[in-house]
């Protein structure tokens, strides 16, 4: 394989926002790249939709309220967010309240996404 | 073909940091092109120049060092992430008022830039950790 065309890139978040520094450097690294110019998709999986939850108040553990991070995606210019269906349920999330809007997909439409995207950035 | 090392695993933890010194190697053996290796979160502890180990365990930084110095390979480590685990260097030190540089010169402290041009530029980019 050569390196022909511009690399898209899929965000693939797996941390939930408060239990690793990951969580955090993962969306570090999304609005990074949002920042330069990429193209890139964001997909949160497994426990890593925890990091949708509305009303995060993270004072209290004193670290960074990762939902409002994520309010600033749009403003970045990442609009292609997607989550994990199967998690969304497990966790009850309600994703109306969450900080950005998101599409749910199931697993084969997971499959076929991480397909469309030349490289994956896993956290 | 060109690859690029992501590592976000702690070298005291797990697996990860040793496998992509590892596979680093085997790149550069099987004669494709090592890029660069970025290190992010826990993994910019791999740059650490004051870790003591017991004695039957072996110090992996050796190996960056020799990556680094013989095969001219570029080892950044994210800025964001080596402040928060205090892999200082010594702009870095003085900048912050702490007391000494932490990190082995051979690590350079760069942005998450450095990933992204990292990632456009390889065919393939390798995660270890996460």
């Amino acid at each position: 394989m050569s390196n022909t065309g511009k690399p898209s890139l899929l965000v693939i978040i797996r941390r939930s926002p408060y239990d690793s520094s990951l969580a955090r450097s993962a969306v570090d690294a999304a609005l990074a790249s949002a920042a330069l110019d990429q193209t890139l998709a964001v997909l949160f999986l497994g426990e890593g939709v925890l990091q949708l939850l509305p009303g995060q108040n993270s004072g209290e553990v004193g670290l960074t309220n990762i939902g409002r991070l994520l309010s600033s995606f749009p403003l970045y210019g990442i609009e292609q967010v997607y989550v994990d269906a199967h998690a969304v349920t497990r966790h009850g999330i309600d994703l109306e309240q969450a900080p950005i809007p998101v599409c749910a997909l199931q697993a084969l439409q997971i499959h076929t996404l991480m397909e469309e995207h030349t490289h994956l950035l896993g956290f | 073909m060109i690859y690029s090392l992501l590592v976000l695993s702690s070298p005291v933890s797990g697996h990860g940091s040793r496998h992509a010194v590892d596979f680093a190697r085997a790149v550069l053996a099987r004669g494709h092109t090592l890029r660069g290796v970025f290190f992010l979160d826990a993994g910019t502890l791999a740059s650490s120049a004051n870790s003591v180990l017991p004695q039957d365990e072996e110090a992996q930084i050796s190996n960056w060092v020799a990556l680094a110095e013989k095969e001219n390979i570029e080892l950044a480590i994210c800025i964001t992430s080596a402040l928060r685990f205090g892999m200082l260097d010594a702009a870095e030190a003085m900048r912050h008022e702490r007391a000494a540089a932490t990190i082995n010169p051979v690590f350079v402290i760069s942005g998450l830039g450095e990933l992204v041009d990292a990632c456009n530029a390889a065919d393939r980019l390798v995660t270890f950790g996460g």
